[in-house]
């Protein structure tokens, strides 16, 4: 390189003087100076006006959420309601013991990683084009979300007849069976349902973080003689990267408690259950609160764990930050 | 490096607006051109094209000779600086200025030798490992421009790289750019809607205006030579004065007093077509305090009173404001650039005279002060259509001129 050092110097690096003490100040927020007057009565408002949310949150959430726990320590089947008492964790041993237990986990959990990973591409692909349209822009993006806007339940039974043989299109069309009676087939088509119902909430997501990049950033690319392909990856991935860690977190909690597609579609025959059809099943038919519970329980903390890993990589995913863990 | 050849580029977009129009420009190998003009006049479209960021509806663009209408931004080995510094988030000041070699599969040692000579060059070497959310201003825009650097590529778009520093930095950075460019000596095109910027800058200056390019020139030939109305009230700042004139029995009758004109300004007011109306411009530094004249300088202007409005001492001359009656310069052209002036220092049109005095003047607020003017250094000018008259073969020659 023909470039040579300048003395452009004195006056630029004293500007530089000014800047580092920026960076370390934003740590430490440990050390906060005491509040002043004004600042703590602000405070205690914030708190009352805050505080009839909270509550009406604690009597909806934190009291069926305890109160499940406390049924699932007991032994309580409402065919035998004078058996009923305190067991501790027995039910816990019964239930992680159980073969249902366990293929219907691993049901959800395969359910849960195709669809979100398809979602994930499928919404990718619709967020672009939606993002990218221009002529008939309102149009594009209300009828890709018509899926969305359709009832479960009602999508459900129209997939069910559709698959149904004799009344429906698609089985005669794709197979001489009645694919829903058949594991991997049923499988496959609960899966399809929820792809197709929940791509256009993925891409809604994706699209708000596609708007995210700016438009500079990917003509800077372009200029620094990137292709299509790596101005996506290189460039618009990155900067969207909360984004899409915001919508795989909504997707797999949702997609963990997989229910209306699998009870409408097979009813949880052929070993095609989620633990939430198992937990309906218990609870609701089984009439066995504290087996029921227990599933419940064990719903709840796989969730809250799947949460905290994802909000977890949230600290890392602020993309432009020196110290990798903002939080 | 290479020189960048625009012949009759125009560009519409499909809602219909028509943001360039037949732009004929010839920008030499290694020279520094700035695109000038208010905002919305097609600057940053003109140079998307260039860069290849934005189709060419018509025309033709030639980079080294060769047509790359229909060739990608990447394959024109262009380096292009924005407003935003544009820099990557996720990367290091040193992966962000990398990227552009990294794409162009240079191997590593080559890389960092590269990344590092330009990182001396813009006092970056303490920064490279930092992220851009972490650097100030004008250290984000220096990133900006390592990034283009670096890739030694054959001209430098640069699109209002300065519009986001404060005032002082970016009076800093000017320096840091013109001494780059001229180090480097890469054909540059540089947009700003700064006139003090344009001035300052480049060897060439493209004034725009509505997509249309109104006239090329060194900063000088522009100031002293303004082609129309619009050149003439877009460069200088404090701006050029603007006076309604009445054109009556060969003189022309202004605020400033009866103003004799010389045969040619005549000859072109006997056509036909001839304007009634005329503008009259006068810059700032044209007029001087009447005690302080010399004789042989006092021929060749002539001298009026007004009352002194405000008098602005800048040690070493005066910016004094005077009052003036009579009807105020209208046209289409005065009107945009007070527009994009805003509140600054577009006084242009209005009954107020700027004027720059020698210091000694004892002028004072409140008094009537007696002031003279240069009628060599007048401009007249068609509110019709903005056309100079008193321009002659690109020379402006005052308003007595034979
Ligand atoms: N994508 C677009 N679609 C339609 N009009 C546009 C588009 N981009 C710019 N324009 C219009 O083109 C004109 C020139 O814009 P631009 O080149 O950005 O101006 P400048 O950079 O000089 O401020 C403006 O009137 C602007 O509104
Ligand atoms: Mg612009």
């Amino acid at each position: 390189m023909s470039i040579n050092a300048t003395p452009t110097g004195a006056d630029v690096a004293a500007e530089e003087t000014r800047q580092p003490a920026a960076v370390p100040k934003q740590r430490g927020g440990r050390r906060k100076p005491p509040l002043s007057e004004n600042k703590k009565a602000e405070r205690r408002l914030g708190l009352l006006l805050c505080a009839p949310a909270a509550l009406v949150m604690i009597a909806v959430t934190a009291y069926p959420i305890i109160y499940s726990v406390w049924l699932s320590l007991q032994r309580f089947d409402l065919r035998f309601p004078d058996q009923r008492e305190f067991i501790g964790l027995e039910n816990y041993v019964t239930v992680l013991t159980n073969e249902f237990w366990w293929t219907a986990f691993g049901v959800t959990m395969l359910i849960t990683v195709v669809t979100v990973a398809v979602e994930l591409v499928l919404g990718m692909g619709l967020a672009i084009i939606m993002h990218r349209t221009i002529i008939g822009r309102g149009l594009v993006r209300t009828s890709a979300l018509i899926p969305y806007g359709i009832v479960t339940v009602v999508a459900a039974f129209s997939w069910r007849y559709a698959w149904t043989p004799g009344t429906g299109y698609l089985a005669d069309l794709f197979s001489d069976g009645a694919p829903l009676t058949e594991r991997a087939s049923s499988l496959a088509i609960i899966m399809l349902a929820e792809i197709w119902k929940t791509t256009p909430f993925m891409a809604l997501l994706l699209m708000a973080g596609l708007a995210l990049v700016p438009e500079d950033l990917l003509k800077a690319a372009s200029t620094d003689g990137a292709t299509a392909w790596q101005k996506f990856t290189k460039v618009m991935l990155p900067v969207m990267k909360p984004a899409i860690l915001v919508a795989l977190l909504f997707r797999t909690l949702d997609a963990f408690r997989v229910f209306d597609n699998i009870f409408v579609l097979t009813a949880g025959g052929n070993e095609t259950s989620s633990v939430s059809m198992l937990a309906y099943n218990n609870l609701i038919r089984g009439l066995n609160l504290g087996i029921g519970s227990t599933m419940s329980v064990l719903i709840f903390i796989t969730v809250a764990i799947i949460a905290f890993v994802f909000v977890k990589l949230f600290g890392t995913a602020a993309p432009g930050s020196d110290d990798g863990e903002r939080r | 490096m290479a020189d960048i050849v625009l012949d009759k580029v125009s560009k519409s977009f499909p809602d219909g607006t028509v943001a360039v129009q037949d732009v004929d420009l010839e920008i030499a190998d290694g020279e520094f051109v700035i695109l000038v003009g208010p905002s919305g006049c097609g600057k940053s479209t003109t140079l998307n094209m260039i860069a290849g960021l934005e189709d060419i509806s018509s025309g033709e663009l030639r980079i080294a000779g060769q047509r790359v209408n229909d060739k990608a931004p990447r394959d024109r080995d262009i380096a292009m600086v924005f407003q935003s510094y544009a820099l990557y988030p996720n990367m290091t000041v040193r992966e962000n200025m990398a990227f552009p070699l990294r794409l162009a599969k240079l191997d590593k040692e080559t890389i960092d030798r590269k990344v590092d000579e330009a990182a001396k060059v813009l006092e970056l070497t303490s920064l490279l490992d930092r992220k851009p959310a972490n650097l100030s201003g004008g250290q984000r825009q220096r990133v900006a421009m390592g990034r283009a650097i670096v890739r030694q590529p054959k001209a430098f778009l640069m699109d209002e790289p300065l519009s986001n520093l404060d005032a002082k930095l970016r009076v800093q950075m000017r320096t840091v750019v013109s001494r780059l460019q001229k180090q480097l000596g890469t054909t540059t095109v540089y947009v700003t809607h700064d006139q003090t910027e344009a001035m300052t800058l480049g060897d060439r200056v493209v004034i725009m205006r509505g997509g249309a390019v109104q006239q090329v020139g060194p900063p000088q030939e522009l100031y002293d030579h303004p082609k129309n109305l619009f050149v003439a009230g877009f460069i200088g700042s404090p701006s050029m004065n603007f006076l309604h004139a009445a054109v009556q029995d060969g003189e022309l009758h202004t605020a400033l007093g009866t103003v004799p004109i010389g045969d040619r300004v005549r000859r072109e007011l006997e056509a036909a077509d001839a304007p009634r109306e005329l503008i009259l411009g006068i810059r700032p530094e044209h007029f001087e305090d009447a005690e302080l004249v010399d004789d042989d300088t006092r021929r060749r202007g002539m001298e009026f009173e007004a009352p002194v409005d405000i008098v602005e001492s800048m040690g070493s001359d005066k910016y004094v404001y005077f009052t003036v009656e009579g009807e105020k310069a209208s046209a289409a052209e005065l009107e945009e650039l007070a527009a994009d002036a805003g509140a600054t220092d577009f006084a242009g049109a209005g009954g107020n005279l700027v004027t720059r005095l020698s210091a000694e003047s004892p002028v004072a607020e409140g008094q009537t002060r007696r002031v003279w003017f240069n009628l060599e250094k007048i401009h007249l000018f068609d509110p019709a259509n903005g056309r100079n008259l008193t321009l002659h073969e690109g020379r402006a020659a005052g308003a007595l001129a034979d």
